[in-house]
């Protein structure tokens, strides 16, 4: 969930009274968002970095708010605060439109084939006559930080530029080059670089460093350039340094590449609707015509206003409310969703700004009327939905066996499932390639290599995490094993195993044999219809081992564990245990 | 009974015969009376004592002068000085020789000089020789050490205490003695105490006429040997109580791993959603990818993703079937909900159903005090005709209700595949404030009508973590202590009842 930092005292004149904080929490609850957190830039600081560095630091009040991740229009203090007004009819919803221009507009960006190989897709917008302000051009880079990261996933789906106009000339033209054909001043730098070169200077840049991946493989990068040459960014990576925007400038030509091109449009809308706020014209948006590859073009941005008909009595049905159609209209529209009641009150017409790409279907619109309405206020009840339980059989014969465990006087462990392959094989004298064992591809450490084949290696960890306890340590596990099975649509599957362990200073190998036999007792396994078989297992001490036969099926082993197998698990005492699948028993 | 017991018992007795002689007596003066050790005089009195009313006893605190191991072992033979005097034979000795014949030889050697005992020849051929002075001593310090035992200290003046002390010969101790008197049930005779009742003693009958030892209630008993369940999985056993108190059927979670069909692609989440990420999920080196799927279903999901349908707008990408393929280790069980509703909808007839699970799930996180790398998911869901909203938090209700928590309310949240989406707050009495328990939400269209459910079943459902209320029930900050091989094994053998509406 994205969070937003937002100055308390702009926020509280923007919504032209202050709140307590838990007034403002409230609200905040009940719109969807939350106050995760009141600090300060001082304070975020000194917690990051230390006291010392914050000395100096700004100790203006910051309310850190989470929003709903498919919320876009609400990663401002433009958006936000318009979003609560609206919700607390203290303002109506604008209307954000796109001034069309005549067809033989320089502003036209042109998409070379090139870019295909690269990042296909760019869509672009103006944004004229607007006024900046300390506050508004920090608000402005801030929103397009959020979008990078969220929906732009760390910009890797969408990248967004942003120059001031007067500075270049259209048509722009959208290409991809081999990266020594690149040469240019990169934002914020003294002189001109080869992309090659870029790429090199900016591997040690903290911020810029985490996008070059992106494109750093690829024969051709991404470059924006005017009709002059002159070049706007090279996307994902940095804009070029000419078309840099001040507070002074006026009118700002808005790029957008992407690798999906609805994600591309979805983020130049949010942009020009939270910032044509601050236009000669508010809510007005110069277009842009974009042409593709193959010679057709369209204008940007679409600004889409998109119709949904809804029935009032479905939307009643599915929250369990009834509201008349003109109170649910009313709840919409506070949503910024305007409604207007259509075929004399069976349907409402719902409209869809481009603000709120989130609303997919009906159901988004279901939603919005639930929230208004407040979920907290719609009466809870319980369907009669009539239905006999029944229990995994699995897991229930799980349950019963872990009492009669519990009560032959072991101790139960709760291991991970995942393990590493020293644990599975290494350990227990086997060679990891013959474990039938699922593989983690990009596991963070060590510990979590592979999925677990056997239930012993965790519960020798739970023992030699508690060496100090009195001995003998009598634990046990019944819980799933993973292992391949080529028979399964995944090609592996679960098996539940128990299994036990006996830690003293002898072996004990009868506890362990008594507490199997006590098992098949309460399974009702007849004496002779198990019995062991000696085998030689390198996990087990020579002659200590053997292969349990439950009706002439092998259900697992049981002896006395090999010296190198309690040392590799740390441990000094010796150890006997059996280890079974449970699942012949269901 | 010990011959130590035996000894007890007839001291026991002679006190009593003394005191219905004399109506009442101090143990320390009784001790000095009658030569006899004042500890075990004390000890004797207080069995009698806990016998009942036989006797009542008073506590008095005196002070008294007591030999020191030196004092005891001079009274019995006789001062350093003195010791000296008798080892040197007739035709003296040499200085060292006769140093090392006595303990503390030094001390003795220059007493007796100083008393004029003895004499040295410094100028003797063989070194300095020792010869007596005197032809008999007395040796003083001993009586008075063998008055001090005797208990006879007024005999002594108070220069020789001095001196005696100085000496560390005698010290004065603090003395706790007992006056002792007739209690309202005293008797003379005592039976010796049993300690418990025994087989012989009932076939016998021999019970009833013995006494017994009243049981020390303040002691601890003896722990039983015991085995315990896990206080994580004992909170499970509660949980699927509750679901199957409420009708709920359990799902088949057995599935570690998952394909990302599953686990993402059929609940409508997109294929570049953050949770795909490998930053948060495990991807499987082996098997790679899953390689069997519904098809007529997958290419309705992938429809849904792609262009829309079902009345929605889909998420317009390119939906790949190379990505949905993909293995992991499960991100949570909705997967497995998704399995049962696909089958569910494959039914000629749809019947209403209600579904709970609880499993493991994975996350790729690095392990910390508040994240574990799997942990178990609780989830819950209802498919019927017309379920509401109210419905859903209905079933909550009455859900956190039987967990013992009643005051919830409901908050609007993001969730790719429900539509309304909750997430479910409890009030804190401990914290005083709101705490997020839980997840909710209405499955999507997008997900439940390319399944093939009829367009009017709804599909309900919440979940939340099994570590989290268990945490918080029993107060433990470190989830590595609750789950997994760091787990402390006292405190699983001190773990309590699990009651979750207590």
């Amino acid at each position: 969930m994205p969070t937003v930092g937002l100055k308390r005292d702009v926020l509280f004149s923007i919504l032209g009274r202050s709140y307590s904080e838990d007034e403002f929490n409230d609200l905040c609850f009940e719109f969807g968002l939350e106050l995760d957190e009141v600090t300060s830039e001082k304070e975020m600081i000194s917690k990051e970095q230390g006291t010392d560095k914050a000395e100096g630091a700004s100790e203006v009040i910051i309310f850190k708010i989470d929003v709903p991740a498919n919320r876009y229009d609400l990663l401002c203090v433009e958006g936000l605060t318009r979003g609560l007004l609206i919700f607390q009819q203290k303002l109506e919803a604008p209307i954000y439109r796109m001034i069309e221009l005549p067809a033989n507009s320089i502003n036209q960006m042109i998409i070379h084939p090139s870019t295909a190989a690269v990042r296909p897709f760019a869509v672009a917008a103006i944004l004229r006559d607007i006024t900046f302000t300390q506050e508004r051009y920090q608000s402005f880079i801030d929103l397009q930080d959020k979008l990078h990261q969220n929906i732009g996933r760390q910009r890797s789906i969408v990248a967004i530029g942003t120059h001031d106009l007067d500075t270049i000339q259209g048509p722009f033209h959208y290409e991809a080059l081999p990266p020594k054909d690149i040469c240019f001043k990169p934002l914020n730098h003294k002189k001109e670089y080869t992309a090659i070169e870029l790429m090199e200077l900016f591997s040690t840049d903290s911020h810029l460093k985490h996008y070059l991946h992106i494109i750093q493989d690829k024969p051709v990068y991404p470059i924006i350039k005017d009709c002059n040459n002159v070049v706007l960014s090279m996307p994902p990576i940095i804009n070029g340094d000419h078309t840099k925007i001040t507070l002074k400038t006026k009118n700002v030509f808005v790029e957008c590449t992407a690798t999906d091109l609805n994600k591309a449009k979805i983020v130049l809308d949010t942009i020009v609707c939270m910032f044509s706020q601050y236009c000669a014209a508010p809510y007005r948006v110069e277009g842009v015509k974009v042409v593709s590859p193959d010679g057709s073009y369209l204008m940007h941005p679409e600004l889409p206003y998109r119709k949904e008909i809804v029935s009032p009595k479905e939307i009643n049905k599915s929250i369990g409310i009834s509201e008349d159609a003109s109170s649910i209209a009313s709840l919409l529209t506070r949503m910024c969703l305007p409604s207007v009641i259509i075929d004399n009150g069976q349907s409402l017409e719902v409209e869809i700004p481009p603000t709120r790409h989130d609303v997919l279907h009906a159901c988004d619109i279901i939603e919005d009327v639930a929230i208004a309405f407040g979920y907290n206020n719609v009466n809870r009840t319980i369907s009669d939905t009539n239905c006999v339980a029944e229990q995994f059989p699995v897991n229930k014969l799980t349950d019963l066996l872990r009492e009669v465990i519990a009560a032959a006087g072991f101790t139960e462990c709760l291991t991970f499932a995942l393990c590493s392959r020293e644990d599975v094989a290494d350990k227990l004298g086997k060679n990891i390639k013959d474990i039938p064992a699922v593989h983690i591809a990009n596991p963070k450490t060590l510990e979590f290599q592979v999925a677990r084949t056997t239930l012993l290696p965790g519960i020798l960890k739970t023992v030699a995490c508690n060496k100090k306890m009195p001995l003998p340590l009598k634990l046990f596990e019944i819980s799933d094993v993973i292992l391949l099975d080529k028979t399964k649509d995944v090609g592996a599957r679960n098996q539940r195993h128990m299994c036990a362990v006996y830690y003293n200073k002898v072996a004990g190998f009868e506890v362990i044999h008594g507490l199997f036999d006590r098992t098949m007792q309460v399974l009702e396994v007849p004496n002779n219809d198990y019995k062991f078989i000696p085998v030689d297992d390198a996990a087990f001490f020579p002659g200590q081992c053997a292969d349990i036969m439950v009706r002439g099926q092998n259900i697992g082993k049981l002896g006395v564990l090999h010296p190198d197998v309690i040392t590799k698990f740390d441990l000094n005492m010796p150890c006997s245990v059996f280890e079974i699948d449970i699942e012949p028993f269901l | 009974m010990t011959v130590c017991e035996e000894a007890m018992a007839e001291l026991s007795e002679k006190l009593l015969t003394i005191l219905s002689e004399r109506n009442e007596f101090d143990t320390l003066d009784l001790s000095i009376e009658l030569q006899f050790d004042h500890q075990r005089l004390v000890g004797a009195v207080k069995s009698l004592q806990s016998l009942g009313d036989v006797i009542t006893c008073e506590q008095r605190n005196s002070k008294q002068w007591e030999l020191t191991d030196e004092g005891k072992e001079i009274a019995e033979k006789g001062s350093h000085e003195a010791l000296i005097y008798e080892s040197i034979p007739l035709e003296g000795i040499n200085q060292n020789e006769l140093l090392g014949r006595v303990p503390n030889g030094k001390v003795g050697f220059s007493k007796a000089m100083s008393l004029g005992w003895i004499q040295i020849d410094k100028a003797a051929k063989d070194g300095p020789r020792v010869t007596k002075k005197v032809e008999a001593i007395e040796d003083g310090v001993k009586e008075i050490c063998q008055l001090v035992k005797n208990f006879q200290i007024d005999k002594i003046t108070d220069q020789q205490k001095n001196e005696c002390k100085k000496r560390k010969l005698i010290s004065e101790v603090k003395i706790v003695s007992y006056f002792v008197k007739k209690g309202t049930d005293f008797k003379t005779s005592v039976s010796k105490q049993e300690i418990e009742l025994t087989a012989d003693m009932i076939a016998s009958g021999s019970w009833k006429d013995k006494s017994f030892k009243p049981y020390n209630f303040n002691a601890l008993g003896l722990p039983p040997a015991s085995g315990h369940l896990h206080p994580l999985l004992k909170v499970r056993t509660q949980f699927r109580q509750i679901f199957l108190e409420m009708g709920f059927s359990e799902m088949p979670t057995n599935n570690y791993v998952e394909s990302s069909f599953w686990n993402f692609d059929a609940l409508f989440q997109p294929q570049q959603h953050p949770a795909r990420d490998a930053h948060d999920t495990f991807f499987i080196a082996e098997p790679e990818e899953a390689h069997e799927f519904p098809m007529d279903y997958l290419e309705k999901v992938k429809t849904v993703h792609s262009i829309g349908g079902y009345g929605s707008q889909g998420y317009k990408y390119d939906w790949k079937l190379k990505e949905a393929a993909k293995n992991i280790m499960r991100t949570h069980t909705t997967g497995v909900s998704a399995r049962m509703l696909y089958q569910l909808a494959q039914k000629e007839k749809f019947t209403p159903s209600k579904y709970f699970s609880i499993d493991r799930v994975f996350r790729n996180e690095t392990l910390d005090a508040t994240h574990l790398a799997e942990f178990h998911q609780i989830e819950g869901l209802v498919a019927d005709y017309g379920l509401t909203l109210g419905n859903l938090m209905g079933y909550i209700e009455q859900f956190f209700k039987k967990y013992g928590i009643k005051k919830l309310r409901f908050k609007p949240a993001y969730n790719p595949y429900t539509e309304p989406s909750m997430e479910i707050f409890s009030y804190h009495e401990g914290l005083k404030k709101w705490v997020e328990v839980g997840n909710s939400g209405v499955f999507r269209p997008e997900m439940l009508l390319p399944m093939g459910l009829p367009k009017n079943v709804s599909v309900i459902a919440w979940g939340l973590s099994l570590e989290r209320p268990t945490m918080i029930k029993y107060g433990i900050s470190n989830i590595r202590e609750l789950f997994g091989p760091k787990v402390n094994l006292q405190k699983i053998y001190d773990n309590p009842l699990c009651r979750l509406d207590k």
